[in-house]
């Protein structure tokens, strides 16, 4: 990994550590596919609704073209907190409890730089989102996965947080909602992860991106429970809800102290959030629901058709209640999960996440996300039936 | 899920595409083939479902002319508009009629096989009826849109990448 001696490496050497995704490969092979079936995708098939667009092109128009506020827009910041009590709980002030962000990626960043220290362990379900290690990591901070399972449906038991937990524990984040695995917390797991951050004294940060692709009635989010909006961080955005990935836009809620240090960082190293971007996700705020509903209906739907298709086929998963994502078990095909990955691609054409790539104890699941139109996933569940079919005969 | 929500749902699918498979519609509402097969059935029936047709784009290159004629007429007493309304529609160059809001009264769709023949229509069938107190007739010249679908997608391309974690 290092540089041969005569050669000299710029590179820091904990940027250096950081993993090359295990699987850059496997979707270099996916890219130069031409005919591949891709449900591999996590972020929404549906173009950003029209009149959110037209607010973007409008704002463009008026010369909306200068720096905001460190913080964002108020007008948008206003709407943000009016939308975060209505629809996850949680009250927030939005002259300091507000701040908005390049998507929650750079919420996320932002966060961690400002709350850890050198040393500092973070605790995080997994498999989880492939930014979270390397995020920590680059605030020198050492990143603790903890196993979810399928057993489960893949919430984190507070035994295994536990078990975990050391004296350098400062944070646990959360995501659910899940990327990859679709698990979502009842209002008793929320409860019981509260009391667990409290009794440790740990700051919780709740990343909630897929929080209004939830199928089910949801519980209030766990910052607005009794004692955890002094230590919580909710993190949300646009990129799934309103499908406007590309926009970048997001925005993360706390106590002022917590925001006065994300916006320091924030202030030195993004300035803002592009202004035209803050007037539409202002325009998504106001009158995107009924478009939100309806494409949260189009994912029940497909949800419906990939889980039971998987499970006919002998890939069991659990019906998910949140996100775009099924997390089938691939044991019984005898393959690790790279390999029926890479064979199935190769094979059918068909392109699922190998689990590894979330975490070590992904192995033995896929991710599938159904993000795609419907045709697609009949389409890539026929193609893996066949190639299920191959496997037993081979 | 109960049958009026369920009824709704499948309503929203037949509209986007009348096409849909009774066992499509069962495997996207998590619910047996035979309720769903039962409950159009039953739309059928009841008129809630009038009929299917396709959305045909004006690249058929059908000779086809298409007219919207804006009616008023005099309302009856007991009956008001649908008497009326009704009788303009037993006419089969009429596809459709509306009471509306406005300035007039009957929004009619007509077809026909080109612009003279919808003249005369107007002229010697729609103008004469009682209680038409006059029309204006509106040709069709390009089709951008209809029933939720545009042309061409509206030129958009909505590429993705092809895997995201
Ligand atoms: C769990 C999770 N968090 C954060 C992000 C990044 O979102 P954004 O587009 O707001 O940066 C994603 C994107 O896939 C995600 O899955």
């Amino acid at each position: 990994m290092n540089a041969s001696r005569s050669c000299r490496s710029w590179v820091a050497p904990h940027i250096a550590a950081l993993p090359r995704s295990g699987i850059r490969d496997f979707f270099e092979l996916v890219n130069a596919m031409d005919d591949v079936v891709s449900l591999g995708i996590g972020e929404p098939d549906f173009v950003t609704p029209w009149h959110i667009r037209e607010a973007a092109i409008y704002a463009l128009d008026k010369g909306v073209t200068h720096y905001t506020s460190n913080l964002g827009d108020i007008r948008l910041r206003k709407a943000i907190c009016r939308y975060v009590k209505e629809r996850f709980g949680g009250d927030y002030d939005p002259k300091g409890e507000c701040i908005v962000t390049v998507g929650v990626s750079e919420g996320l960043d932002i966060l961690l730089r400002a709350v850890l220290s050198p040393g500092d362990e973070v605790l995080y379900p997994s498999p989880s989102y492939v930014s979270y290690g390397p995020t920590i990591q680059m605030c020198h901070a050492e990143p603790v996965p903890v196993e979810t399972r399928a057993e489960h449906d893949f919430v984190v038991q507070v035994s295994d947080l536990e078990a975990k937990t050391t004296p350098k524990t400062r944070v646990l984040l959360l995501n659910y909602p899940n990327n990859p695995t679709g698990a979502t917390l009842t209002a008793a797991d929320k409860a019981a992860l509260a009391d667990f951050a409290i009794r440790h004294d740990l700051l919780v940060v709740s990343d909630e991106i897929y929080e209004e692709l939830s199928y089910v009635d949801r519980s209030p989010s766990i910052a607005s429970l009794p004692g955890m909006k002094e230590r919580t961080v909710l993190l949300n955005g646009f990129s799934k809800a309103f499908a406007m990935t590309g926009f970048r836009i997001a925005y993360a809620c706390s106590t002022n102290d917590i925001i006065e240090a994300m916006m320091k960082v924030h202030q030195y190293s993004i300035m803002c959030a592009s202004s035209m971007v803050q007037a539409a996700a202002l325009e998504a705020l106001q009158n995107g629901a009924a478009g939100r509903d309806e494409m949260l209906e189009e994912y029940r739907q497909r949800r419906n058709v990939i889980v039971k298709r998987l499970n006919d086929m002998g890939l069991n998963c659990f019906m998910p209640n949140g996100a775009f994502y099924v997390f089938p078990c691939i044991r019984s095909t005898g393959l690790d999960s790279m390999t029926f990955a890479k064979r199935l691609l190769q094979e059918q054409h068909v392109a699922v996440v190998p689990g590894t790539a979330f975490g070590a104890c992904g192995e033995g699941f896929v991710r599938c996300s159904y993000a795609s139109s419907i045709a697609d996933i009949e389409t890539a569940m026929d193609r893996i039936e066949t190639f299920i079919a191959s496997l037993r005969k081979g | 899920m109960e049958r009026n929500e369920l009824k709704t749902k499948i309503l929203a699918l037949l509209e986007r595409n009348a096409r849909i498979s009774t066992k499509e519609i069962a495997e996207r509402l998590a619910c047996e083939e035979a309720l769903i097969a039962a409950l159009i059935d039953e739309l059928e029936k009841s008129h809630v479902i009038m009929g299917y047709s396709a959305i045909v784009s004006d690249l058929a290159n059908s000779s086809e002319v298409l007219a919207i004629i804006e009616v008023e007429v005099q309302p009856e007493r007991d009956t008001g508009f649908d008497k009326i309304a009704e009788r303009l529609g037993k006419f089969p160059e009429v596809r459709s009629v509306y009471l509306v809001s406005g300035r007039y009264d009957l929004r009619l769709e007509v077809v026909g096989s080109s612009l003279q023949e919808i003249a005369s229509f107007v002229a010697a069938k729609l103008s004469c009826q009682n209680g038409v107190k006059s029309t204006a007739t509106y040709f069709m010249l390009k089709k951008y849109k209809e029933a939720g679908i545009t042309l061409n997608g509206g030129g958009e391309e909505n590429e993705r990448l092809k895997i995201v974690p």
